[in-house]
């Protein structure tokens, strides 16, 4: 007779109090579970399916990317920055340009901030469209992934025409853009615009409002706006909470100031709200693309710097914008060297993920699937 | 019983081996159509490099499966391990001995069919529980205890149901139940009937939105999650001949089976086809898989339509409103036997049931949809505050 060779219980978790209950079970979620969205790794202490305490571990993904960034030089450094938030890479270089040009006092041409601009917002489209889809998979709906991911494909077309590649894109430069637009740009957006708008009303309807998708998101991960001010929540997620805050209003960078858009909030804070605040803003954005493709000035979207090796001047500059998922803050230290001295990024999904054992306390196994799902992390962005 | 002689074992066998092809076949088409269907719901093509259409898939899929190394891991109940997927497919082929085809095409039939079938369909989550536990993975414990949990609520209302049919066929035979159809289907006289065992046969079958004991994003495939090759695709086979089990039981107690609409008149001018004996047979055949196809083509819609439950919202929904209205529909259908009332009593009483509960369900889980319309409405405000506020300061700077 076989001994029974599986023993499930666990010890109590860590930070319970010295005599409390063992649990019944440890479950190792990650980093290989197909719903952590990478290599996030969480260990659940489960008492039947509620979960009682858990742990999170991060930094399977770290590259050391604020680090190479010291062994850089200036333009360099715009690859290692695609590769934070993989899924918003515009935005990402966005920051970092602006960090270089604030330290460097560039203005750049006005032209390349309209494209910038449209870039980004296109880019924050296709990232919510991927979340659409994720969020989807992971409450059980295998459709909404292949919906969102068609308009996510369509966008990454354009990204393709535009820069040469779909995702790496390494297109903008300090002080402007790597190479003119293709000539057809306006009217590649112009085509896309009306196709998107269709993708995004498509992919709001088949989810939003299904009645099994609203009782699984609704009133699940609940925080109040208190504790996600205090978490340093930005983006969806803080306004998710009812917090109105959107670093492109707050403190307009680029041209955000010459656009009219809405900055939608949630009510409760809870999973559904975070999803609506996110189906809100890709209508939102794009109303701005349709501005900015109105206003978009002619010219040159060259930077005057050229291909130039870059030594800005010795000096602290921080930066930041709102990405898809948040406030991105890059903290530059120049010492006038062509390679910055030091570097260092704000990830929202870092400080959005850092609730995750508060959220998840005395929820649902299920749950904590589609709390995770709607943090919408990007493990490139948080182990960096 | 008359003694069972050499003759009646062989036939027994032929027809055993006969009935383990057609369900192998119907698996491939069924594992075709899924991958089509779902396809075209996801705007994809589906398989469409393997043979015509994609028609070979599940045939590659098949060998592929086999072919592959069946792994069993070092900590597992070894013996569990390898018994559990037999229980479950060994329940799945024999619910099949008795589900008749059409009038002459059944392996036994039984008078208890019914009773025998509900009896097999609970054998696999012993099997389920035990592919869970023997494989020693935390996942696999936890899908299979969901399973257990799952499929023993839900049960219940099917049970229910098939003992109300029972009641208005007066028999448990499917063939006579069937024969009861012959002028309405149940689907008319008892519609509560049919939604009632249409929802709790597809959390029994574990099919979406019901799907949480394999829930791949959740707990990774719960009780197969250990298992590969031959071990995991005859838990795959299982599945599928129990969705094709669930749906041909809807089209036998529901849908009339094999009859035809205007059965009568239609055999009436039969004759003057060529008087060949099986094609009544072979078109009553025809006809049944039809009505199964159907319902199963609405399985797979509703997978390719609905995210997942979660286990409290599913046994929530179990407890509270699929049992009570399988009850229900057996109070209907002994007070339309008991006073012997015309049948669209009985078609009235349960639409009024199902309207209610409806309505009820569908109240509490778009509650929160009033609440979102406060935050709309707010934003509203907002936003035309905001804009008053532009165009005053754009009339201002232009006077």
């Amino acid at each position: 007779m076989v001994e029974s060779q599986i023993d499930i219980t666990a010890g109590p978790p860590p930070d319970a109090p010295p005599n409390a209950e063992p649990v019944e079970m440890l479950l190792n979620m990650g980093p290989q579970h197909p719903s952590t969205h990478g290599v996030f790794r969480m260990v659940l202490w489960v008492d039947g399916e509620k979960i009682v305490a858990v742990e999170p571990h991060i930094g399977y993904l770290h590259r050391g990317s604020e680090k190479l960034c010291e062994g850089e030089q200036y333009h360099q450094v715009i690859t290692l920055f695609d590769r934070l938030d993989y899924v918003a890479n515009f935005n990402n270089e966005l920051v970092y340009c602006q960090a270089v040009e604030k330290l460097m006092g560039l203005t750049v041409p006005e032209r390349a901030e309209y494209v910038r601009v449209i870039l980004c917002e296109l880019n924050r489209i296709a990232s919510h469209l991927l979340y659409v889809g994720t969020i989807g998979l992971d409450a059980g709906a295998m459709t909404p992934t292949m919906f969102a991911f068609r308009g996510r494909e369509r966008i990454q077309a354009l990204f393709e025409a535009v820069s040469g590649a779909r995702m790496m894109h390494n297109y903008f430069r300090i002080g402007g853009l790597k190479e003119e637009l293709p000539d057809n740009f306006e009217q590649l957006i112009r085509d896309l615009l009306p196709l998107l708008r269709e993708d995004v009303a498509e992919s709001d309807k088949i989810l939003t409002f299904n009645e099994i998708f609203l009782s699984r998101l609704k009133d699940v991960g609940r925080i109040s706006a208190e504790d996600a001010i205090d978490f340093g929540f930005t983006g969806p997620c803080l306004r998710g909470c009812g917090v109105e805050y959107d670093v492109r209003k707050a403190q307009p960078y680029s041209v955000y100031d010459r656009f009219d858009f809405d900055v939608p909030v949630g009510l409760d804070g809870d999973c559904w709200d975070r999803h609506w605040v996110r189906i809100q803003e890709m209508y939102e954005s794009l109303s701005i693309v349709e501005q900015a493709l109105a206003q978009m000035p002619g010219g040159s979207v060259a930077s005057s710097l050229g291909r130039r090796l870059i030594r800005p001047p010795a000096g602290e500059v921080y930066a930041r914008a709102e990405n898809p998922r948040g406030e991105m803050g890059v903290h530059l230290v120049s010492k006038g060297a062509d390679r910055p001295y030091r570097l260092k990024v704000r990830p929202p999904s870092f400080c959005n993920l850092s609730a995750i054992k508060y959220l998840l306390k005395d929820s649902w196994i299920a749950d904590s699937v589609v709390i995770l799902g709607s943090l919408d992390i990007v493990l490139g962005e948080v182990d960096r | 019983m008359p003694p069972v002689g050499w003759y009646q074992i062989f036939w027994m066998v032929v027809g055993l081996l006969a009935m383990f092809t057609a369900l192998a076949t119907v698996v491939l088409s069924l594992v075709w159509l899924e991958r089509k269907t779902l396809g075209r719901l996801q705007l994809r093509l589906g398989p469409t490099r393997t043979g015509p259409m994609g028609l070979l898939q599940p045939v590659a899929d098949a060998v592929k499966l086999i072919l592959k190394e069946d792994i069993i891991p070092d900590s597992s109940d070894k013996a569990i391990f390898w018994v559990a997927p037999v229980i479950v497919v060994v329940s799945a082929f024999m619910i099949w001995v008795t589900i008749p085809g059409s009038e002459g095409l059944v392996l036994r039939n039984l008078e208890l069919g019914l009773f025998y079938i509900t009896a097999f369909a609970v054998l696999g989550i012993l099997g389920l529980v035990l592919a869970g536990w023997g494989s020693a993975n935390k996942y696999g414990v936890l899908g299979g205890l969901r399973s257990a949990a799952q499929l023993i609520s839900y049960e219940i209302p099917v049970i229910m149901v098939v003992v109300s049919v029972g009641m208005l066929a007066q028999s448990l035979d499917l063939r006579v139940i069937v024969a009861n159809q012959a002028q309405i289907p149940y689907a008319l006289i008892l519609p509560l009937g049919l939604v009632v065992f249409f929802i709790a046969g597809l959390a029994e079958v574990g099919r979406t939105p019901f799907d949480i004991y394999h829930a791949e994003s959740e707990v990774v495939g719960g009780p197969f999650v250990e298992y590969s090759g031959a071990h995991w695709s005859v838990f795959f086979l299982a599945e599928y001949i129990n969705t094709f089990a669930i749906a041909a039981l809807v089209a036998l107690l529901f849908l009339g089976g094999w009859s035809w609409p205007w059965q009568s008149a239609a055999l009436s001018w039969l004759p003057a086809l060529p008087p060949v004996a099986w094609l009544g047979p072979l078109l009553s055949v025809i006809w049944f898989l039809i009505k199964v196809y159907a319902v199963i083509l609405v399985v797979f819609w509703i997978r390719g339509t609905f995210p997942r439950l979660r286990i409290d919202q599913l046994m929530a929904f179990a407890w509270k409103v699929m049992v009570p209205l399988s009850f229900y529909s057996i109070v209907i259908t002994a007070l339309y036997l008991f006073y012997d009332w015309p049948a669209w009593t009985l078609t009235l009483m349960s639409l009024a049931g199902l309207a209610v509960v409806g309505y009820l369900v569908y109240r509490r889980m778009m509650a929160p949809v009033r609440r979102v319309a406060e935050v709309k409405a707010r934003q509203a405000a907002q936003l035309a505050e905001r804009r008053a506020a532009r165009e005053a300061a754009a009339r201002q700077g232009s006077r």
